[in-house]
């Protein structure tokens, strides 16, 4: 091995080491990406500093909020994967207990006007309290909760650090948990470089033409810059062996019935496998089903039943073009920032 | 004469000091207690969890073991006509059957004589819809409202009866009917808050004063939470665990509190 290779290898541990030290030194807070709108997360009333948002990372990542101290949050949503649970349709529990849909993305979630493939919950403060107390996942109990955390050696020191009081009670435990949450904001794309116009990165002449195909056949539902509506849309898959009647399980509103919240199409390449119970595979599964699979079944969106015809039209051309668009949503950088992963 | 005029006189100043002290009687500057009791009973029995047999409308025999509802946003109109409202920070209850220190909310009233009360069964939307941190006591999804609360369509469950009966054959014979949905966050949903208003004056008007205690006593009928507008049928519905399936219940439970009597 050549001497200026070791020299190389050298120079780039240590500037991985010095990234580390930055990032943990100067902490930033929530920083809004300049092209993203307004957050939605009442940042107001959950005020991030440094201690708070490291104590709901080592909570995201706490075995402690499953019954049988086995799973945590990370556990299914997992960085590597853009913080959803990659490879599986959807997720274990405890004791294996199968779910039934697919973990979604931990990510720009200060811009959700709503959580869960139903939106059965709106406030991110309150999320957490669904997978700890679902029967198919943590299958805990609140009170368990604190009360493990209250009897644990470290906790009532990290709250009394973040918070200025040993007490461990649901506010704080759960504000702790959203400022973690909140700051998993994915915005350094491709496209996000693009729009930001930083540096000398542009589109390919694909790339731009898809953006204009997205923008034209998708964007209706998957908007621009956050690629989702936050709406809940019917988009025609046939119905699940369990009839998950989706977004009605919620409102009991028959006109939503097979409804899900819009994903985002950001980080595609990481967050296989697809939909609501993630029985597309890969992103091309999912273009054939826009193109050719779409079902003619109760409440479809009107978008994807225009004129006489089911699904949306999109020659092989285009087809090509948009996922060398889509391609430019994925940010790597986000899967490996040090912030996020398990302490 | 002069007899009769100082009769006449003394017992005018009787009167009027009679009269004064009345008018004194009540500062409504200053608070007091008035507690509510809620007497949960089964028709004409004192509600026996998990060992005293039931019989509902349709003839199904059933026994309680769990019972825990809301009770929230006190209303008191006084004599005078005069409406108080029980501030939001103090009007939210749990009442628990099993847990005898739950049965008697106190509330914190200005002294008066009051004609009729008015609350609410389950928490509003409100209060509903507000940051964690103003859900605190009775509201804590970590402890008091641990099983009082949907995680997945983010809301309080109002009123829970749980219990079992033979005419159910599934499920190890068990019922249970929780009742919540306040309305919905977007869209226009189930709406089970259901408001009660009680007339005090027929048997007996609570007279509130600071260094007493004033008690109305209200009997909740569980029987009317299973039998009215529609009787359940245990047998057909053993579960009731969304906003629209506790919809016959809320209509029924409506009607399940009277006022009993008032201590002063």
């Amino acid at each position: 091995m050549t001497k200026k290779y070791w020299f190389i290898i050298f120079l780039f541990l240590t500037g991985i080491y010095a990234c580390e030290k930055e990032l943990i030194e100067n902490f930033t807070g929530f920083q809004k990406p300049s092209n993203f709108p307004e957050p939605v997360y009442r940042l107001n009333d959950n005020i991030i500093t440094k201690e708070r948002f490291e104590l709901g990372r080592k909570l995201f990542y706490e075995t402690k909020l499953s019954a049988d101290n086995t799973i945590s949050c990370g556990s299914c949503h997992i960085q590597t994967a853009a913080f959803t649970h990659h490879g599986h349709t959807v997720s274990h529990g405890i004791f294996d207990r199968l779910g039934t849909r697919n973990s979604p993305p931990i990510m720009n979630l200060a811009w959700n006007t709503s959580f869960m493939w139903d939106g059965g919950i709106v406030d991110l403060d309150l999320q957490a309290v669904a997978p700890i107390t679902n029967h198919l996942e943590m299958d805990e109990t609140m009170p368990n909760v604190l009360n493990k955390l209250r009897n644990s050696d470290q906790y009532p020191t990290l709250f009394q650090k973040a918070f200025g009081s040993s007490e461990i009670n649901t506010t704080n435990f759960l504000k702790a948990l959203s400022q973690f949450m909140v700051l998993c904001v994915s915005s350094n794309s491709k496209y996000d470089s693009v729009m930001r116009k930083e540096g000398n990165v542009s589109f390919t002449a694909d790339e731009q033409e898809g953006r204009l195909i997205v923008i034209q056949k998708c964007g209706q539902c998957h908007t621009e810059p956050l690629f989702t509506d936050n709406n809940f849309r019917n988009n025609g898959l046939s119905i699940s062996m369990i009839n998950d009647e989706g977004r009605y399980k919620v409102t009991q509103i028959d006109s939503d019935k097979y409804k899900f919240r819009v994903p985002s199409l950001r980080n595609l390449a990481f967050t296989a496998p697809f939909m609501h119970d993630g029985r597309l595979l890969s992103l091309d599964a999912v273009l054939d089903h826009y193109i050719s699979q779409v079902q003619n079944i109760p409440n479809l969106d009107p978008l994807l039943h225009q004129n006489g015809m089911f699904g949306i039209s999109i020659t092989t051309n285009e087809r090509q073009k948009i996922i060398a668009f889509l391609n430019t949503l994925n940010d790597r950088s986000f899967l490996f920032d040090k912030r996020f992963s398990e302490p | 004469m002069k007899k009769i005029i100082s009769l006449l006189s003394i017992s005018a100043i009787l009167f009027s000091s009679c009269k004064k002290d009345e008018v004194a009687e009540y500062d409504p500057n200053v608070k007091a207690t008035l507690s509510v009791e809620f007497d949960n009973v089964a028709g004409s029995s004192d509600l026996q969890l998990n060992t005293a047999d039931y019989t509902n409308a349709l003839g199904q025999q059933f026994k309680v073991t769990k019972l825990k509802y809301y009770v929230s946003n006190f209303k008191l109109t006084n004599v005078d006509g005069s409406v108080y409202t029980v501030p939001q920070t103090e009007c939210y209850f749990l009442i628990d059957e099993s847990n005898a220190a739950s049965h008697m909310p106190e509330l914190s009233i200005p002294e008066g004589e009051y004609k009729s009360l008015s609350f609410v069964i389950g928490v509003d939307s409100l209060r509903n819809t507000m940051d964690v941190s103003q859900r605190t006591g009775s509201l804590d999804v970590s402890a008091a409202a641990a099983d009082m609360y949907w995680s997945w369509n983010s809301g309080y469950i109002f009123f829970k009866i749980d219990g079992t009966s033979p005419a159910i054959t599934a499920m190890g014979g068990v019922f249970q009917y929780h009742v919540g949905g306040f309305g919905g966050y977007s869209s226009s949903t189930v709406n089970n808050l259901r408001t009660i208003t009680l007339d005090l004056t027929g048997r007996g008007t609570p007279k509130v004063k600071s260094g007493k205690e004033t008690n109305i006593h209200l009997m909740v009928d569980i029987l009317k939470a299973l039998n009215g507008t529609t009787n359940m049928n245990f047998s057909t519905v053993a579960m009731a665990h969304s906003p629209n399936a506790g919809v016959p219940v809320a209509n029924n439970y409506v009607n399940m509190i009277s006022h009993d009597h008032t201590e002063n």
